[in-house]
């Protein structure tokens, strides 16, 4: 396939730039990043003519929900195009997170505590990640389609209990849901409902913690394992890979980081009440997930920014968002089924690095990934 | 804390989870009636999924939408017919029958178009494109976020009047439990649709291809099988038998017109379909019949709110134990 790529097409622009970056030391690579986070903390603040969502939307608080998006995106990127399970009701994780942190710290609720809002953090990434853990174990003996209305069904049963359990007040929610205590030089609270900066310098802070965090796992014999039971789930049983193990890892995984924007979320709005956890949210979820490009970081970080973007930019758009998004999937799985940004395929492109230096010559591999197969038929 | 936690979960009991075992008990006819006059449009939907499922192995998201487009098509021949919302008018019994074959005729129609067309236009690219399964499976998503948002633009947020063509009259008691007319007409209506459907993929020439397809779709087109035609008629059966649970749905619940009116029903009756063994036509009748009895005991047993748990309660449980379903995946195996 190598062969034919390179007569029948040039190297794709995405391709150029992941090999140059690719290229670069780690030194370089730093050299780069750092001005570009710099430039991303900056961003509120600049507040850039064209990019700006204003007047409509409050810029802040629209790059605050782009970065939660992204965080969230991230978290079922670890599930869906790591580790190939398809995840129809990640809204749940996302749901069991905002109650979590309601619960705690709302004075409207009986459970609420006086320890600091940080601790609320990781209560509601544990408690996210056992019911993850509590969804995965029955479950991830299912494949594919099975899977993905088994998880459907859950992210319902999620909000349906939102709506039914009295304890959890319905639609009259919980008010004042706690956030970071700091307090500026004037004693007034730094994190509140109306300035959205500091909620986005977290986010951003959070999200880069847990993109080396991940990176990190991805690289790792976890990752491997992800990627293994992605490709051929099959074969990687047979070769030694305890796949419902590693499944219930990137479940938990993907949970615990869905849980843990779900905080955010509840923090910021300041209030919980079950009507934004449906299944279409979830969806959208998935959307911001294939639409930059599964299996891709930095892809899914995109598709989110795009998703959550674009109808706060042009507002006039907004109420037809759902449209706009449905028409923009199936024209995009048409033309584009890897999304904007492909796999990214590191860990494969350097075993094959390894495997050219060793023999001198490419090895011979018939497809690269399920997302990428397709090509072959747009080639061919 | 574990205390704490009990007192939020019991809070203000009354619309809390109850364990109602006299109530359900005492309803159980009348349940039972309940839910298989709900579960045959379950299971009349659900033979759409399954037949889908069982040719291509794609979830068709959009066959809620296919569905929604035919409860549209019915309400307009209503209206158009002269019926307003409002009171029942009392019309003679041939004038209902024409009214309600009518009514079925343009659902099916209605049902069937939009389920081809969505074949056409959604799913034929991505096949000549060999695309892997999870792109038709966002694929499917659009689509239904596309035909859900043409109804929202069209029709606006707010369900249509519901218009009623029948009077749900007790006909007779079985056990103390009041059957309605209207049950009847759904439960049998349904049952012979469902008997036809089963017959075609059983007897006829088309309905063997779809079993070859379902089979094995490459040595099915080395035999002779034309694939394109084989996936439009399945999509064709399926849209027919969503229009005509339509219909019963309308006549159920004539409320229940509005653009999001499918989504919850369609996923009940994906359910349906999951719970029988999806690609399998007499699985998806047994779930969708089951999914109704077991919703409406769940119902009375644990209050009427906890109804759609109940549902996907029993969807995650009998996976745990039969993860291809009660009856297996079969479309294509088996009977010959």
């Amino acid at each position: 396939m190598n062969a034919q790529h390179e007569k029948t097409a040039a190297v794709p622009f995405g391709q150029r730039v992941r090999d140059w970056w690719n290229g670069l030391n780690r030194f370089q690579q730093w050299g780069v990043l750092i001005p570009l986070v710099a430039l991303l903390y900056l961003l509120p603040l600049i507040n850039p003519p064209l990019l700006t969502t204003e007047p409509g939307t409050d810029f802040q608080i629209a790059l605050f929900n782009a970065a939660r998006f992204a965080l969230i995106a991230i978290g079922l990127n670890v599930v869906v195009g790591q580790a190939g399970l398809l995840d129809l009701g990640y809204v749940g994780f996302f749901a069991v997170g905002a109650y979590v942190a309601a619960l705690l710290t709302s004075p409207e609720s009986p459970l609420r505590w006086d320890y600091p809002w940080i601790a609320v953090i990781p209560v509601a990434m544990l408690v996210t990640m056992v019911s993850g853990v509590l969804l995965g174990t029955p479950t991830l003996r299912l494949r594919g389609d099975y899977l993905a209305i088994v998880t459907l069904g859950f992210g319902e049963i999620v909000r349906l209990l939102a709506d039914n359990v009295p304890g959890l007040r319905g639609n009259r929610g919980f008010q004042e849901v706690g956030r970071p205590e700091l307090e500026n030089a004037a004693g007034l609270p730094i994190f509140n409902s109306t300035n959205g900066t500091p909620w986005y310098w977290l986010t951003i802070t959070i999200i880069i913690i847990v993109l080396v965090f991940v990176g990190n796992l991805e690289r790792s014999r976890v990752g491997r394992a992800w990627i293994a039971i992605r490709e051929d789930e099959d074969a990687a049983e047979i070769m030694g890979v305890p796949t419902f193990k590693f499944k219930l890892w990137a479940f938990a995984i993907g949970a615990a980081i869905g849980g843990l924007s779900g905080v955010l979320y509840a923090g910021q709005i300041g209030f919980v009440n079950n009507q934004k956890f449906d299944v279409v949210t979830s969806v959208l979820f998935l959307a911001a997930v294939v639409l930059g490009g599964s299996g891709n970081k930095v892809g899914v970080i995109l598709g989110a920014f795009v998703i959550s973007y674009l109808p706060d930019r042009f507002q006039e758009i907004a109420e037809y968002k759902y449209l706009i998004f449905g028409i923009a999937l199936i024209v995009l799985m048409l033309f584009r089924p890897q999304g904007l940004l492909g796999a990214r395929q590191r860990l494969l492109a350097r075993g094959r690095q390894a495997y050219q230096k060793l023999l001198g010559k490419p090895e011979q591999i018939a497809t690269e990934s399920s997302m990428l197969d397709s090509k072959k038929g747009v080639q061919g | 804390m574990i205390q704490q936690l009990g007192t939020v979960l019991a809070q203000d009991s009354g619309s809390g989870i109850g364990f109602n075992v006299d109530l359900l008990l005492e309803n159980f006819w009348a349940n039972t009636v309940d839910g298989l006059s709900y579960g045959s449009i379950y299971a009349l939907m659900a033979l759409g999924y399954t037949l889908v499922y069982g040719v291509l192995r794609l979830i068709n998201f959009a066959h809620s939408e296919v569905f929604i487009a035919g409860a549209f098509g019915i309400w307009f021949t209503f209206d158009a017919l002269g019926f307003k919302p409002g009171p029942t008018p009392s019309l003679g019994t041939g004038e209902i029958i024409a009214t309600l074959v009518l009514a079925i005729g343009v659902g099916m129609i209605v049902s069937g178009a939009v389920a081809v067309i969505v074949e056409r236009v959604a799913y034929r690219p991505l096949r000549k494109r060999n695309a892997p399964s999870l792109v038709f499976l966002i694929t499917a998503i659009g689509a239904s976020f596309v035909l859900q948002q043409i109804f929202f633009v069209w029709r606006g947020g707010n369900a249509e009047g519901a218009i009623r063509i029948i009077r749900p009259t007790t006909q007779f008691e079985i056990f103390g439990a009041r059957v309605t007319n209207v049950q009847i007409i759904v439960f049998l209506a349904a049952l012979v649709l469902m008997f036809a459907a089963d017959t075609f993929i059983k007897r006829s020439r088309l309905g063997r291809g779809i079993r070859a397809v379902a089979q094995d779709p490459t040595t099915a087109t080395l035999m002779g099988v034309n694939r394109e035609r084989v996936i439009m008629v399945t999509f064709l059966i399926g849209g027919l038998l969503a229009g005509a649970a339509a219909l019963f749905y309308v006549m159920q619940i004539p409320s229940g017109v509005i653009y999001t009116g499918g989504f919850l029903l369609g996923l009940k009756a994906f359910t349906a379909a999951v719970l029988g063994g999806i690609g399998n036509l007499r699985g998806a009748v047994l779930g969708g019949l089951l999914l109704g009895v077991v919703e409406n005991y769940g119902q009375s047993l644990f209050g009427g709110q906890w109804r759609d748990v109940v549902a996907f309660v029993l969807l995650i449980v009998v996976l745990m134990f039969r993860p291809t379903g009660i009856l297996g995946e079969s479309l294509g195996k088996a009977r010959v």
